[in-house]
């Protein structure tokens, strides 16, 4: 699991706490640095017709703005920008992480937590600070009898409160599980014989353009999960 | 075959193993590097500098200017999409004038063509008319003068046989006849 490691690559330390800038941190920061790059640079010429560049860019944008748009209305859209740092930040920490000898920031369930902890509690706020004590009725689905109710209130406030875990092992275990078994077919090749060496290298071969689409799937999935946990606290439809 | 896959699988688990032990770790990082707690705060340290320097950066930069284009495009195209059915409107009025002006010419022309031929048509009826009124008036004439030759002709006949009758009478005779005689006697015969 060497490739989950992390490594210090500057000991780094803040009123007696490890801020050690690591190799996460780099792949972190060379992320920031490749989004802010490329949507900057793309928009460079704001042409009416766009150039190759500026076509990805606004292509990326209306995607997401489709996203937000289709789940939380055209009021949602003052959401968008955070919604579409938190698509973009995830789609490029998986998609470089894919390089050999990259390290993988999302395989990290520290990493995945926070930001599932962070959408969760802004989602969570947004509802009391919207709905006051009105927010509770999310619990409370309409239209189910009462007797029923003991048993359906318990099973959605573990749902509500289980959000923040599902939401971050779905992306951690996905990438984690895609690159141990890359790890392990990657042993294979380099352990067998040459004329067994064929089979796990084709594998590989196939199995990363999946984890590419895992890398993109991931990413989109918790966007939307995103936008569905705001639109319940926005607009609380059920 | 089966042996072949036997030899596979044989190499692939003594392979696995090997690889197990190529991650042989330091003892600081026994298990999952993702559980090891000691690295939990720097990253969350530096995920959160850069996920807020990102999430100010495209809020405030970045995403306003996509959004700047995408709305002059829209409004760009609408503009256009307005003016060009301005244009067809317009368009549409001057075919309906031109189509109006054509059949008021047609039907200007078709009654101007109706009026001439009526016009036309009652002069030819007079001029005929009057026509057939000189012929009419020559013919009364030609009938008189007819009627007055063959009078005097009529005349001329009754002298021409008195004047015989009185050569043939003095012939056969040997005596003169005078003239009045001779009308006398022819006079019942020629009808009068």
């Amino acid at each position: 699991m060497e490739q989950f490691e992390i490594r210090k690559l500057w000991d780094l330390n803040f009123l007696g706490h490890d801020i050690s800038f690591t190799n996460s941190s780099l792949m972190m920061v060379v992320a920031l640095v490749l989004i802010s790059g490329f949507m900057i640079y793309a928009m460079n010429a704001r042409s009416l017709v766009p150039s190759r560049i500026q076509s990805m860019a606004e292509i990326v944008y209306e995607y997401v703005a489709g996203m937000v748009k289709e789940n939380l209305g055209e009021e949602g859209m003052k959401f968008f920008p955070w919604v579409f740092t938190i698509f973009i930040f995830i789609l490029v920490l998986n998609v470089i992480g894919l390089i050999p000898g990259n390290f993988t920031v999302t395989s990290h369930i520290i990493v995945t937590f926070a930001l599932a902890a962070m959408v969760w509690l802004i989602a969570t706020f947004i509802g009391f600070w919207k709905h006051g004590f009105g927010y509770l009725k999310l619990f409370v689905p309409s239209g189910v009898p009462f007797w029923l109710m003991p048993v359906i209130v318990p099973i959605e406030l573990i749902s509500y409160f289980i959000r923040p875990i599902s939401h971050s092992v779905r992306l951690f275990a996905n990438m984690m599980a895609g690159h141990t078994m890359l790890k392990v077919f990657a042993g294979f090749a380099v352990m067998l014989p040459w004329w067994g060496k064929i089979a796990p290298a084709g594998f590989m071969v196939a199995f990363t353009g999946l984890e590419l689409l895992v890398a993109f799937l991931q990413a989109l999935i918790f966007t939307v999960l995103t936008c569905i946990y705001l639109n319940d606290a926005v607009n609380m439809h059920h | 075959m089966f042996a072949g896959t036997t030899m596979l699988l044989a190499v692939a688990a003594e392979a696995a193993e090997k690889v197990a032990e190529s991650g042989a770790l330091p003892p600081e990082s026994v298990g999952l590097p993702q559980l090891n707690t000691q690295h939990f705060a720097p990253q969350l340290f530096w995920l959160v500098l850069t996920f807020v320097t990102l999430l100010f950066i495209m809020w405030k930069i970045a995403l306003p200017r996509v959004a700047d284009v995408l709305e002059e495009r829209r409004d760009r195209i609408k503009r256009d999409l307005d003016a060009a059915s301005r244009l067809k409107a317009d368009t549409d009025k001057a075919l309906a004038d031109y189509e109006k002006a054509l059949a008021d010419a047609r039907s200007n022309a078709s009654s101007i063509a109706k009026d001439t031929r009526e016009k036309l048509a009652a002069e030819t009826e007079t001029e005929r008319h009057r026509v057939d009124d000189q012929i009419a008036a020559k013919l009364r004439d030609a009938d008189k003068r007819i009627a007055a030759t063959k009078s005097k002709a009529t005349s001329a006949i009754g002298d021409i046989a008195t004047d015989t009758a009185r050569a043939v009478v003095e012939k056969l005779i040997g005596q003169n006849v005078s003239p009045d005689d001779v009308k006398k006697v022819l006079r019942p015969v020629a009808g009068e």
